[in-house]
Order: structure tokens, then C-alpha cells, then sequence
């Protein structure tokens, strides 16, 4: 019974009242941070680092409140994705798919509620999972080669063409885009910047946050200014919240494969939240039976993708902690503030800073009960903050797009580039392409090319290396299969209608 | 120092005390986290602690290219700054040697100090065949295919290049023969090394000491002058091969600062160096000393320089 020992120890640790203080405050900072559109739990724990060192925290009390901003952003993404179809932070992309349809139809409280109670799903069966396997998973990671890496960005892109899209040539295509876009910067392999044009600021390639917030933000407001609000996003409403019972109980099963899906994904590094809820929403559409009712409001694609981003939030705290190997942006983030605090994550942690892991796990258990309250029945105080009126919202963010992209970034050229990506999300969508793919190509597109040159150089350029293991076998009959089967599906299930052209 | 400097110094002491508005600033040239910001953030904690300055250190991240955007910014816009520290390493001198700072050179800024080296180590996993450095130089130079090195900097970055600087030193010529992948850090490369994916790895053993002390892998070598404590691994010279690769941790100021705030820079790093706190910090983090000021830390970067370009060019990263 060591593990309940060692929990006993990290709440005593953790249930100190200064830190409970700060977990409840963290998690309200997070929530907002999260549900504002633009500012995600990376930049909203980075923003933070210098506040915790500013009021002399110790190393516990600066983990816990970051930590809780981290999760408490997890939550929060999804407030924006439901109400104004812009995901708070990059891992709430998947929820905009059903979660904005439900709005629309009126039931933008359920859809709040049967995410949250998803979100808390994921993040607490996660976070025991964390306890439980974390010295045990911490060696998957080993059974990750570069061709299994490779193979598993291609099952991420395989699958990507039955999402956000009725027209899978026009999904390729946006993965195709975002795949180039990704190519911009200092080539890892060879150390040549390519694309750059002497240009230093692309030297490092493009920032994925600043693509996330031209792509979805600027391109938001551009749209406004266009239609003067009449068929924007802005500006949705939420009556009553009410718990609808009946939705969960349809939802418990998505509930529970989104977390199990979500952990997983999180625990590979550099796979990460997005993933998580990315392969969460496939695989709850795989397995339902009214599969074309997924991106028109289906309950369960809000469950899923929730229960699965926070449940990788969870996950990718593991190998970060074990290894020292980040599994996302903001994971990376939590790394910076560990070094900065003189604790080096590694196989070592768990034996040599017992009450920093244990402590850390116990406020996320904490962190987890405190933020199902704030945002289940208290949701709507963070709804307060999106519902204000649009000509206050729209300069707000605006505003919020600008300084949260030069707080991460310093650099007005960024600002500049996330215009110049508002000004194509705005044309993708008169073009109805999705923007989705494009993030995901940009995201990926580097870990998926060096994997594959690692590979090459591992193996001589002997292209056999990319299937010479079970589990990279394993991937690629996935990704043939994602590929494959929306096209049988379709052809099986044979829509009546024509494709809603003005959905939106 | 001429006659004049030294009431420029107290001139300049009592400015610095009259003014106490401006903060010392430290630029960090990349994210938090990295080796950059740990210098920063613990030279200017320890600045402080001292009193060598009069308020905290502000610590300014600014990434981008490597490094580049931050020492283009400080040549360009700073360049008299006398309120201003920026962290470098041997990535900085690796980078401004392969001409990766889009033509900025390094007499573009005064190179302040090193006050402590992060050892090169290189390392197997635990169930590898290789048990000492010469069983690794003798496989790679049996059959260079047979070795594929992991590192957590690109391709002619400073991992790789202890890998040929190793093989150089033993006579082995044939620089491009080498295998090597660039990952995203020591810890990506660990595991790639410990799941058998490469046969060894090289980094730097504040980011890998974990696992050398867990037993995960085997250290082969450790590329300082001397052993390290803490560890019991043989330095790469007691094995015969005169390879020294410390990752230094050190500073460059503005170019265009006086003397004067060169030299007090150089008393205040000197301080550092010598206080406890830095002895602390050292041990904590597997850091060695490796204590270099003013100009011999310049004429070190100078040849360092040469040596870096030397090899680049034989694989062919510069022409």
C-alpha cells in the first residue's frame, strides 16, 4: 500500500490552507485564461512564471497553483469552443465540431455541462492513472522509435479527412497547406534554414500559437466585420443551466473511451492534449451508430474530446515527469518552471522528491473537485465573460489576440504573421476548406519529418525500417483503415441530401 | 586602466545607486527552461543575493533562431547598455561560428565570462556490449554504420560535434561516415539510446545525471578536464583521447558599453563565481567549474571559433 501512504503524505502536504487558497485561485485564473479565445493553458502558465517567483513562492506552492491554472485551462477551453465556435486554447479544437452546433440549437447549457462532467472524467481518471502507472508507463516511450513516431503522425493525418470537412479533397488540402507551412524554419537535420528568406524571425519556424490565433481569432473578427455580426459566432447566448441527466447517461461510454484514448495519447511525448481529443472524437464516431449525426450537435462528440484533451493533460504529465520529456506545449512549460526551481525530472524524481510528486498529485485531485464545482453549476460566471456585448467583445478580442501572442512571442513580426494567418483562415472559410488540418500539419508537420529522417539515417535509407516493428505495424494498418473506411461509410450510408452548404 | 577610469568608476557607482529605476536586465535567448534561462535566472538571483546589484534582475526571454533574434536585438537596438546581461553557451559561439546568425559575427558583442562548464558525457544503454570508450571508437571505426549516435542538437549542433571531435581526435577521418540523429534535447535522446533505437548518445550531464545515477545507461565518458563529483566516470583523457567538450555557461554584454561597465561586469561575474551560492547551485545541477573573465574568455571564444568552423567544414554545414 505504498501508493496510499504516499498519497496520505502529498495531502498533507497539499491541504494546507495557503495551498488550497491557491489552487482555488489557480483555477479560476485558468478557467478564464482558458476560455478566453487565444490564450491557452501555455501561455496562461507561462504568463504566470514570473507572477508565482515575484511573490517568493516555494516550490510546492508555485506547482500547485500552476498546475491548477494548467488544468483549470483545460476546462475552460471548451467554454469558448461551445459558445463562439473559437477554441479557448488548441486542445478545445475538436469541441467546437458538435459543441457550436448544440449552442446553436439552444442547448449551449447541456453542452456546457455534459463537457465539464467530461473534462472532470478525464482529468480525474487521469490523474489516478498518473498515480498508479506513472513509474510503470514511464517506459513506453521506450518502445517509441523513430519509425513509430513517423507511422503515428501518418494515422493522425489518415484520419484527419473524415473531420471538419464533408470533402476529404479539401481537408488534404489544408493538411497539405499547414504540411508546408511546417516546413518553413531551420531544417533539424542538416541545420539550412529553409524558406526564410534571410528572414531571422523564420529561422525558428512558424509558431503554431500564432497560426492557432490568426487561424481562429483574427479570422473570427474578420468575419464579423464582414457580416457586421449577423452570421458570426459572437454573440451567442446561454439561457438556463440545467443538468440534463439523460445526456449524460448517453454520454458516459464516450466519457470513459475519450479518457482511456486521451491518456494515452498524452503519455506519448509530443503527442499531446490535441491529439487526445483528436483521436478521442475518431474514435467515438467510429463506434457510434449514427456517426453522420457528429458534427451537427451530437452530445457525445462534446463528451469525448473533453474527457479525452483533459485526460492527455493528465497523461502527458507523466512522461514530463518521469523522463523529463514534455508531451506538450504547456507540459514544456511545467518543465520550465521545475528546472527554475532547481528539480530536475527524471527516472530519479519519485525516489529523491517524494513530496513534490505526491504533493503534486494530491492538488490535482484538489484542483480537480474544486474546478468541477466552478464549472458546472458556477459556469456561468465564465460565461459572463464571453456573453459581454460584441462591440465590447470584438476589440477585447482583438486586444487579447495581440497581447497574448506578443506576451509569448516578443516580437512584433508575430503579430504581423498572425494578421497574415486571419486573413487565410477568413479565406479558407468563404472557401469552406477547414481550418483544422492546417493546425494539425503545422503541429505535426516537423516531428513527422524528422522522424522520418531519423529513420533514414537510422536505416541507411532502407524504407523497409518505417514496418519493421509490431507496433509501428500496428500503426499503419490504423492509418490505412482511418484512411479508408469514411470513404466505404460514406458510399454505405449514402446521405440523402446534398451537404448543408450554410451550416454556419 | 588609464588615470581617468577610476573616478569614472565611482562616477559610475553613483549613477547606478542614484538611479535605482533602472533594473539589470538579463536576456534569456530562449524559452524558460532551457539552459539560458537557468543561467539567467540563477547568475541573477545570485547578483542580488550579493548585493552586487541594487534591485533584482529582471530575466527577459527572448527566443527565437537559436539565439539569433536575441543577439541581433542586442546589436542593433542595445548596443550601449550598460544595464544589460545576456546569457550564452557553447551553442552561441557553435552557431555564430556556422554563420547561423545571418551574418553577424561574434566581435559584435563583448564576450563577458564562463563561470561554469556542463560536462560533454557519453553514454550507452545499460545492456549495451560497449563497456569502456576505446570498445565504442574501435566499433565506430570497424564500421561507422554499425554505431548510430543520438544527440539533443541538430546536426551540427555541439552534441554532434563532440561525437566528431571524439572520432577526429582517434584518427578516424571520415567525419561524414558518422551516424548521427539530432533530437529535441538529452532527454528525447536517452530514450531513444535506452530503447535501442541508437547505440549511443551524447549530451551534457545536468540534463542526463538522472539516468546515468538510475542506472539506466552506462557512461563511457565524461569530457571534462577532471572527474566529476557525484559520478564515477572515467574522463575521456584518462582513456587516452584528449577531448575536452564542456558546455560552457557564461555571458556577453553590449558591445559598446565603456570599459568601465565592462570591468565592473567582470568584478560582479567574478563575484558570482566565488560566492557559496553558486558553489550550491553548481552541485545541484552537475554543473562543474570551468571559470573564465574578460579577456582570456575572449581569446578562448576566438579559438573555440576556429576549431567549431574547422569541422563544420569538413561535413560540409559551411562552406
Amino acid at each position: 500500500m505504498d501508493i496510499l501512504s504516499n498519497l496520505a503524505m502529498g495531502f498533507g502536504v497539499a491541504l494546507s490552507p495557503w495551498t488550497l487558497m491557491l489552487a482555488v485561485i489557480g483555477c479560476f485564473i485558468g478557467t478564464i485564461v482558458g476560455a478566453l479565445p487565444g490564450l491557452g493553458p501555455s501561455n496562461g502558465v507561462a504568463l504566470l512564471i514570473p507572477i508565482s517567483f515575484s511573490m517568493g513562492l516555494d516550490a510546492i506552492s508555485a506547482l500547485v497553483l500552476l498546475t491548477s491554472v494548467y488544468y483549470g485551462a483545460m476546462y475552460g477551453g471548451r467554454i469558448s469552443s461551445i459558445l463562439l465556435n473559437i477554441p479557448g486554447d488548441e486542445p478545445a479544437m475538436m469541441t467546437t465540431l458538435d459543441g457550436y452546433p448544440m449552442a446553436r440549437q439552444g442547448r449551449a447549457g447541456d453542452a456546457l455541462v455534459v463537457s465539464g462532467v467530461a473534462s472532470f472524467v478525464g482529468a480525474f481518471l487521469a490523474t489516478i492513472g498518473l498515480m498508479l502507472l506513472a513509474p510503470m508507463l514511464s517506459r513506453v516511450a521506450y518502445q517509441f522509435g523513430p519509425a513509430e513516431y513517423f507511422a503515428l503522425y501518418l494515422l493522425a493525418f489518415c484520419t484527419l479527412g473524415g473531420v471538419g470537412s464533408n470533402n476529404q479533397a479539401k481537408s488534404a488540402l489544408a493538411a497539405l497547406i499547414g504540411l508546408g507551412i511546417a516546413m518553413i524554419g531551420l531544417d533539424k537535420t542538416t541545420g539550412m534554414p529553409r524558406f526564410t528568406f534571410g528572414e531571422l524571425h523564420l529561422m525558428d519556424g512558424i509558431d503554431f500559437l500564432v497560426a492557432i490565433v490568426g487561424l481562429f481569432a483574427v479570422s473570427e473578427v474578420f468575419f464579423f466585420i464582414e457580416s457586421h455580426g449577423k452570421n458570426s459566432a459572437i454573440g451567442v447566448v446561454l439561457d438556463k443551466v440545467r443538468i440534463p441527466w439523460n445526456d449524460l447517461k448517453r454520454s458516459t461510454g464516450a466519457m470513459l473511451r475519450g479518457t482511456g484514448v486521451g491518456f494515452v495519447a498524452g503519455i506519448l511525448p509530443g503527442a499531446g492534449a490535441s491529439l487526445g481529443s483528436f483521436l478521442a472524437y475518431i474514435l467515438e464516431k467510429g463506434v457510434a451508430r449514427n456517426p453522420q449525426d457528429f458534427g451537427k450537435g451530437e452530445v457525445r462528440g462534446v463528451a469525448a474530446p473533453e474527457a479525452g484533451n483533459n485526460a492527455a493533460a493528465g497523461g502527458a504529465l507523466i512522461p514530463m515527469l518521469t523522463l523529463g520529456v514534455p508531451g506538450s506545449g504547456t507540459t514544456a512549460v511545467l518543465l520550465a518552471l521545475l528546472l527554475t526551481l532547481n528539480i530536475t525530472p527524471g527516472p530519479l524524481l519519485f525516489t529523491e522528491r517524494p513530496e513534490v510528486v505526491w504533493g503534486l498529485i494530491a492538488s490535482l485531485l484538489i484542483a480537480n473537485v474544486v474546478l468541477l464545482i466552478m464549472n458546472v453549476p458556477m459556469v456561468k460566471i465564465f460565461v459572463k465573460v464571453l456573453t459581454v456585448p460584441s462591440h465590447i467583445l470584438l476589440p477585447g478580442v482583438t486586444m487579447v489576440a495581440f497581447v497574448g501572442i506578443y506576451s509569448l512571442t516578443g516580437s512584433s513580426y508575430d503579430m504581423q504573421l498572425m494578421v497574415a494567418f486571419g486573413v487565410l483562415g477568413y479565406l479558407c472559410r468563404k472557401l469552406d476548406i477547414p481550418t483544422v488540418p492546417i493546425i494539425l500539419g503545422i503541429l505535426l508537420g516537423n516531428a513527422m519529418e524528422d522522424n522520418l529522417r531519423r529513420a533514414m539515417v537510422l536505416s541507411d535509407g532502407d524504407w523497409t525500417y518505417l514496418f519493421s516493428s509490431g507496433v509501428s505495424i500496428g500503426l499503419w494498418v490504423a492509418a490505412i483503415i482511418g484512411f479508408m473506411a469514411p470513404l466505404f461509410l460514406r458510399r454505405f450510408l449514402k446521405r440523402p441530401s446534398l451537404p448543408e452548404a450554410n451550416e454556419d | 586602466m588609464t588615470r581617468l577610469s577610476l573616478p569614472a568608476l565611482s562616477l559610475g557607482a553613483l549613477l547606478a545607486v542614484g538611479t535605482p529605476a533602472l533594473a539589470t536586465e538579463c536576456i534569456a535567448p530562449a524559452n524558460p527552461g532551457g539552459g539560458w534561462d537557468f543561467t539567467c535566472r540563477q547568475i541573477g538571483r545570485i547578483l542580488y543575493e550579493i548585493g552586487a546589484v541594487p534591485s533584482p534582475v529582471q530575466v527577459t526571454n527572448m527566443a527565437g533562431a537559436g539565439g539569433g533574434v536575441a543577439y541581433t536585438a542586442v546589436v542593433s537596438d542595445r548596443g550601449d547598455d550598460g544595464d544589460l546581461i545576456v546569457a550564452a553557451s557553447s551553442a552561441t559561439t557553435t552557431r555564430l561560428a556556422q554563420n547561423a546568425f545571418a551574418g553577424m559575427t561574434a566581435d559584435q558583442v563583448r564576450w563577458l565570462g564562463t563561470i561554469a562548464g556542463d560536462p560533454g558525457v557519453i553514454v550507452v544503454a545499460a545492456d549495451s556490449p560497449y563497456q569502456t570508450l576505446g570498445d565504442l571508437v574501435a566499433a565506430v571505426t570497424a564500421d561507422p554504420s554499425s554505431v548510430a549516435f543520438a544527440g539533443g542538437s541538430a546536426v551540427g549542433g555541439y552534441d554532434h560535434l563532440k561525437v566528431l571531435m571524439l572520432m577526429s581526435r582517434t584518427g578516424f577521418e571520415d567525419a561524414r561516415a558518422i551516424r548521427y540523429i539530432g533530437l529535441d534535447g538529452g532527454a528525447d535522446a536517452i530514450t531513444q539510446t535506452v530503447g535501442g533505437f541508437t547505440q549511443a548518445m551524447t549530451g551534457d550531464i545536468s540534463e542526463i545525471g538522472g539516468f546515468i545515477s538510475s542506472g539506466e545507461v552506462r557512461a563511457l565518458a565524461v569530457l571534462s578536464p577532471e572527474r566529476i563529483d557525484g559520478y564515477d566516470i572515467p574522463t575521456a583523457r584518462e582513456q587516452g583521447v584528449d577531448l575536452v567538450a564542456m558546455n560552457w555557461r557564461g555571458l556577453y554584454v553590449p558591445h559598446d558599453i565603456t570599459d568601465e561597465q565592462f570591468e565592473a561586469w567582470t568584478a560582479r561575474l567574478q563575484q558570482v563565481a566565488d560566492s557559496e551560492q553558486w558553489q550550491q547551485v553548481m552541485h545541484d545541477n552537475g554543473l562543474a567549474p570551468y571559470t573564465l573573465v574578460g579577456d582570456e574568455f575572449e581569446a578562448f571564444v576566438n579559438a573555440n571559433i576556429a576549431e567549431i568552423q574547422e569541422i563544420s567544414r569538413e561535413i560540409g554545414i559551411l562552406q
